[in-house]
C-alpha cells in the first residue's frame, strides 16, 4: 500500500517539486494551498503524512498543527515542518505546535524522502 | 513533469509574487496598516526566495534573503513602515524583479544596485532598538537556507558539522587513512527516555530506533520498571525507556542527529564505550523477567503500513505489549483496520473540492486556436458564398443551418478571444516603475494613481502597448510635470500626480495618461516647429494644431536631449506604433494644469470589423471603427481646389475628398466622385476626410493576416484578409492614407506592392 502524503504550501513552485518529487519516491499525494485547505483536505483524505510550509496565507503553518493535533481522529499523524529559515525560533515554535520534524529548504529529493520515511513506519 | 517546467512555474509565480509584493507595498505607502498586507508582502518575498533556493539561484536568495529579514522587522512591528524604508523597499521590489529576469534570461544585474540595497536595507533591519534572532542574519547576505545548511544534513558518515572526540582502537586503521577517524566501528551506549510529548507530536520511539540501526549494530534493550499496573496506567503516558548499544563506524554527532527531532521531548545520553555491565546483567533490571539483550528484528517494522496513523494513541501500543517483542502481533490487526478505514474514506469522499478553477495554458496552443477559428470563420464565410452563388432552388434547410453555423462561429471566434483577453493591470504596474525610476533621475515626486487596471484586452495588444506607454510616461514626468520647488512656486502640491487609467469606449480600449504639470509650452512648440521648418512664422494654427505638432517626426521640445525621454525616440515613433496597432492618439492640454495623452486601441488585433469596398476593380477593407458616416456624393456638393485637391461639402462643412485609387496608385487619373460612395473618416488630430472609393460591398467581420509577418509592410495598407470567395483583400490603413493625401506620396514600393 502506497503511503499517503498531504503537503500544504502556498507556492505553486514548491507544491510542484513535491509532488514530483514524493510522486517519484513511490508516495500517493494530496495537496492543499493554505492552512484551512490543509484541515478540509485532511478530512477526506486520511494522509500517513503531512508536510507543511508555515508562511502561508489565511491560516499559517503553526495555526494548521495546532488543529491537527486537537483532531482527535489525526492528532497522532507525523507533520514535517518545511522551513527556509534554520533558526531555532522558527522551529521551537514549530514544535510547540505539535511539529514531528523539519525539512529545512531548500530541500533536495533525498532529504525530503528520508525525513518521511524517518517518521513513518 | 520535470525541474524545467517546474522552474518556468516558478518564474510564472514570481511574476505573480512580484505583482503582490509591489501592489502592497504601495498600499503600504498609501498608509494602509493592515496587517494582512504586510504578511502578504513577506510572503511575496519569503516564497521567491524559497522557490530560488530550490533551483540554486543563489543571487536572487540573497538578496531576497536580506529583503525579507527587513520584511520580518516590520511585520513584527519592530519597524515602522516609514515613507523613507517604503522608498528603499520599492526600489528593492524593482531589483528583485530584476534578479529573477536575470536569472530567468541568464542576464546580471549590477552588482553596485543590490549591493547599495541590501546596504540600505540590513541598516534598517540592524537600527532597531530590539534586535530580534532574524537580525543577526542580516551582516552576511550569505542566507541561512544556503543549500549547505549543516542542520538539514541527514546523518551521514562524513558529517562535517563537529569533531567529537571518537574514542577507537588504532588495531582498526589498517589500510584505510582517510576514513580512519570515522571508519574506526566505536561502541556507544544510549539511554533514551521519551516522554509523552514525544508521541503526541507523531514522533515513534520505535521509529527512532530504526533509524539508529542504520547506522550500525545496535542491542537494544527496553525498560519497562516504569509501567504502572493496568488501572493506573494512562494510555497515552511514556512509560517505557530504552538502553541502546550501538556498535557504529559514524561518530556521537550522527547519532545525535538521529535523535534531532525528540531531543526536546525525551531525554537522551549518549555515551562513548560500552555499558557492557547493564547488558550483561539483566537480572538487575528486572526480577521476573529474563532482560536477556535481544537481537531487534527490525525487518519486523519493514512492512508495518501505517503505525503512526493510528487513531487511537500510537503509544498505547507498545505500553501494552510484552517488552521482548515490540511490535509484532496486534499491528497486523490495526494494519487491516486502518487500510479499511481508508477504504472507506476514499469511496465516501472522491475529490478535494476546489475553489474556482484555473488552468495555465501555453499561448501558443491559445493563439494555434485562434488561427484555427480565424480559418474556420472564412470557410464558413466561404460556403455561404458558394451557396449563394449555386442558389439550387434556395433550399430554406441549408440557409437555416448555414445562418445558425455562422452565429456559432461568431461565438466561438468571441469566446477564443476571450481567452486571450487580459487585464492591463501587469503593464501599469510595470509603469509604477518606471515612474519611480524617473522621478529619482529627475528629483521629481510623483504619485501615479492608476484606474481601471482590470480593464481587458487582448494579450496581444498588452504586449504592444508597453513600449509606447512606457514612452508617454517618460515624456510625462520629465517634460510635462514641474519640480517640486517650481510646483510649491506656483501653489502646487510638490508631489506631481499622474494618472493612468483605462477603459472600454465603442469596442475600443481607451487609455488615458493625465498629468497636472505645465501643459505643453505652445509658445516654445511654435518656435521649434519655425526653427524646425515645419511651419512657417505665418501659419496660423490653433492651440490644438500646435499640440499635435509634438507627434511630427523629429520634433523634440527638450533643448537639450536629456537621459530620459531622449533616447532617439519622439513622440511620432509613439503615434506610429500605436497607429501600427489599430490605434489613434491625440492630446489635449491646458497651460499650467496638466496635459491629457488618449490613446484609443482595438481590443484584438486577430480580427476586424470591415467594410468591405471597391476601388478600381481591386476589393478593399476599410475598419469600421475610422467610418463616422458614408454619403453618395452630389455633384453640386464637390468643389475643385487647387489643380488636383477637390473638397466636398457636408452639411455645413468642407471635407477634404480622398481619392483611395489614386493614392495607392490603382489608377493614374482621379475618379469621378459622382459614381461612387465617400466614406467619411476620422483621422489622427480629429479631422474628417472623405475617402472615395467606387462601391460598398458589404460589412463583415474579417480575420487580419499581418502582411509584415507573411510578406513586407505596405505603405497604405494595414494588413491582408482572407474574404469568403478565397480572394485575398487588402485592409487599408486610413490614417497613412489620409497624410498621403496631404502631399506626402507614400514611399515608392507602394506600386509594386499594389498590384503585386
Amino acid at each position: 500500500m502506497k503511503k499517503k502524503v498531504l503537503t500544504v504550501d502556498d507556492s505553486r513552485t514548491i507544491r510542484n517539486m513535491l509532488l514530483v518529487t514524493l510522486n517519484n519516491a513511490g508516495f500517493e499525494t494530496v495537496q492543499a494551498e493554505d492552512g484551512v485547505e490543509g484541515l478540509e483536505v485532511l478530512e477526506e483524505s486520511n494522509p500517513d503524512v503531512i508536510v507543511t510550509d508555515i508562511n502561508m496565507p489565511r491560516l499559517d503553518g503553526f495555526g494548521f498543527i495546532e488543529g491537527v493535533r486537537q483532531n482527535d481522529r489525526f492528532r497522532a499523524i507525523p507533520i514535517l515542518v518545511l522551513t527556509t529559515e534554520s533558526d531555532a525560533e522558527k522551529k521551537n515554535r514549530a514544535r510547540e505546535a505539535g511539529a514531528t520534524g523539519w525539512i529545512v529548504k531548500p530541500f533536495d529529493p533525498s532529504k525530503l524522502i528520508a525525513a518521511i520515511e524517518r517518521v513513518t513506519a | 513533469m520535470d525541474m524545467n517546467e517546474i522552474k518556468e512555474i516558478f518564474f510564472q509565480e514570481c511574476e505573480e509574487q512580484l505583482a503582490e509584493l509591489e501592489s502592497g507595498l504601495l498600499r503600504l505607502n498609501d498608509g494602509d496598516t493592515d496587517p494582512e498586507t504586510v504578511n502578504a508582502v513577506f510572503r511575496a518575498v519569503h516564497s521567491i526566495k524559497g522557490g530560488a533556493g530550490a533551483f540554486g539561484l543563489d543571487d536572487l536568495v540573497s538578496f531576497a534573503h536580506v529583503f525579507e529579514t527587513t520584511l520580518d522587522c516590520v511585520r513584527s512591528n519592530k519597524l515602522e513602515a516609514s515613507p523613507d524604508l517604503l522608498k528603499v523597499m520599492l526600489r528593492s521590489a524593482d531589483v528583485l524583479a530584476d534578479l529573477t529576469a536575470a536569472s530567468r534570461d541568464g542576464g546580471t544585474v549590477e552588482a553596485s544596485r543590490t549591493s547599495g540595497l541590501v546596504a540600505e536595507l540590513e541598516a534598517y533591519a540592524k537600527g532597531q532598538p530590539l534586535p530580534s534572532a532574524s537580525a543577526p542574519a542580516a551582516p552576511a547576505p550569505k542566507p541561512e537556507a544556503a543549500p549547505e545548511a549543516p542542520v538539514a544534513e541527514a546523518p551521514a558518515a562524513t558529517d562535517d558539522s563537529g569533531f567529537q572526540p571518537v574514542p577507537f582502537s588504532f588495531d582498526s586503521i589498517d589500510g584505510d587513512d582517510e576514513l580512519a577517524i570515522n571508519a574506526a566501528a566505536s561502541v556507544f551506549t544510549v539511554r533514551f527516555k521519551p516522554r509523552s510529548d514525544l508521541y503526541a507530536k507523531g514522533n515513534e520511539a520505535v521509529l527512532i530506533l530504526r533509524e539508529l540501526a542504520k547506522l550500525g549494530d545496535l542491542q537494544v534493550r527496553c525498560e519497562t520498571d516504569d509501567l504502572p499496573s493496568l488501572d493506573l496506567l494512562d494510555p497515552e503516558g511514556a512509560y517505557f525507556s530504552w538502553l541502546i548499544r550501538v556498535e557504529t563506524e559514524s561518530d556521537e554527532e550522527a547519532i545525535r542527529q538521529v535523535f534531532e527531532f525528540v531531543e526536546w521531548d525525551s531525554t537522551v545520553e549518549i555515551t562513548a564505550g560500552a555499558d557492557e555491565e547493564a547488558f550483561a546483567a539483566p537480572d538487575a533490571m528486572g526480577e521476573e523477567q529474563p532482560m536477556a539483550a535481544v537481537p531487534f528484528d527490525l525487518s519486523l517494522l519493514e512492512d508495518e503500513p501505517v503505525v503512526a496513523t493510528e487513531t487511537a494513541a500510537p503509544e498505547a501500543a507498545p505500553a501494552a505489549q510484552e517488552p521482548a517483542q515490540l511490535a509484532p502481533a496486534n499491528m497486523p490487526l490495526a494494519a487491516k483496520a486502518i487500510a479499511a478505514e481508508a477504504e472507506k474514506k476514499e469511496a465516501a469522499v472522491p475529490a478535494v473540492p476546489a475553489a474556482p478553477q484555473t488552468i495555465r495554458v501555453d499561448l501558443d496552443r491559445v493563439d494555434r486556436l485562434i488561427n484555427l477559428v480565424g480559418e474556420l470563420v472564412i470557410n464558413q464565410a466561404m460556403l455561404a458564398q458558394s451557396v449563394v452563388e449555386n442558389e439550387s432552388g434556395g433550399s430554406s434547410a441549408v440557409n437555416l443551418g448555414l445562418e445558425e453555423l455562422q452565429q456559432l462561429t461568431r461565438e466561438i471566434q468571441d469566446s477564443v478571444m476571450a481567452i486571450r483577453a487580459q487585464p492591463v493591470k501587469p503593464v501599469f504596474q510595470r509603469m509604477g516603475r518606471i515612474v519611480r525610476e524617473i522621478a529619482d533621475m529627475t528629483g521629481k515626486s510623483v504619485k501615479l494613481v492608476t484606474e481601471g487596471e482590470n480593464t481587458e484586452v487582448d494579450k496581444t495588444v498588452i504586449d504592444k502597448i508597453a513600449e509606447p506607454l512606457t514612452h508617454m510616461i517618460r515624456n510625462a514626468v520629465d517634460h510635462g510635470l514641474e519640480g517640486p520647488e517650481k510646483r510649491t512656486e506656483l501653489g502646487k502640491n510638490p508631489e506631481g500626480i499622474l494618472k493612468l487609467s483605462a477603459k472600454h469606449r465603442s469596442g475600443r480600449i481607451v487609455i488615458e495618461i493625465a498629468d497636472d504639470g505645465a501643459g505643453i509650452n505652445r509658445e516654445r512648440v511654435k518656435a521649434k516647429a519655425i526653427e524646425n521648418g515645419l511651419i512657417t512664422p505665418e501659419s496660423n494654427l490653433s492651440d490644438e494644431d500646435i499640440d499635435n505638432l509634438i507627434f511630427h517626426p523629429g520634433f523634440s521640445t527638450a533643448d537639450k536631449i536629456s537621459d530620459i525621454s531622449g533616447r532617439g525616440v519622439g513622440m511620432d515613433v509613439v503615434k506610429r506604433s500605436i497607429q501600427a496597432l489599430g490605434g489613434r492618439i491625440s492630446i489635449t492640454s491646458k497651460p499650467g494644469k496638466g496635459s491629457v495623452f488618449t490613446m484609443s486601441l482595438p481590443l484584438t488585433l486577430a480580427v476586424l470589423d470591415g467594410m468591405v469596398v471597391t476601388v478600381a476593380d481591386q476589393t478593399l477593407v476599410v475598419p469600421l471603427t475610422a467610418i463616422v458616416e458614408t454619403l453618395q456624393p452630389e455633384k453640386s456638393d464637390i468643389h475643385s481646389f487647387g489643380p488636383s485637391q477637390r473638397l466636398i461639402a457636408i452639411r455645413d462643412t468642407f471635407c477634404p475628398l480622398v481619392d483611395v485609387g489614386n493614392i495607392l496608385n490603382f489608377r493614374a487619373d482621379l475618379a469621378n466622385p459622382v459614381d461612387g460612395v465617400a466614406l467619411l473618416v476620422e483621422s489622427e488630430g480629429g479631422g474628417q476626410r472623405a475617402l472615395m472609393v467606387d462601391a460598398i460591398q458589404g460589412q463583415r467581420q474579417v480575420v487580419i493576416k499581418s502582411l509584415e509577418a507573411n510578406y513586407t509592410n505596405v505603405p497604405g495598407i494595414a494588413a491582408a484578409t482572407i474574404l469568403g470567395d478565397g480572394r485575398v483583400a487588402l485592409i487599408l490603413d486610413v490614417d497613412a492614407v489620409v497624410t498621403a493625401s496631404r502631399g506626402q506620396p507614400l514611399s515608392p514600393d507602394m506600386m509594386l506592392a499594389a498590384t503585386g
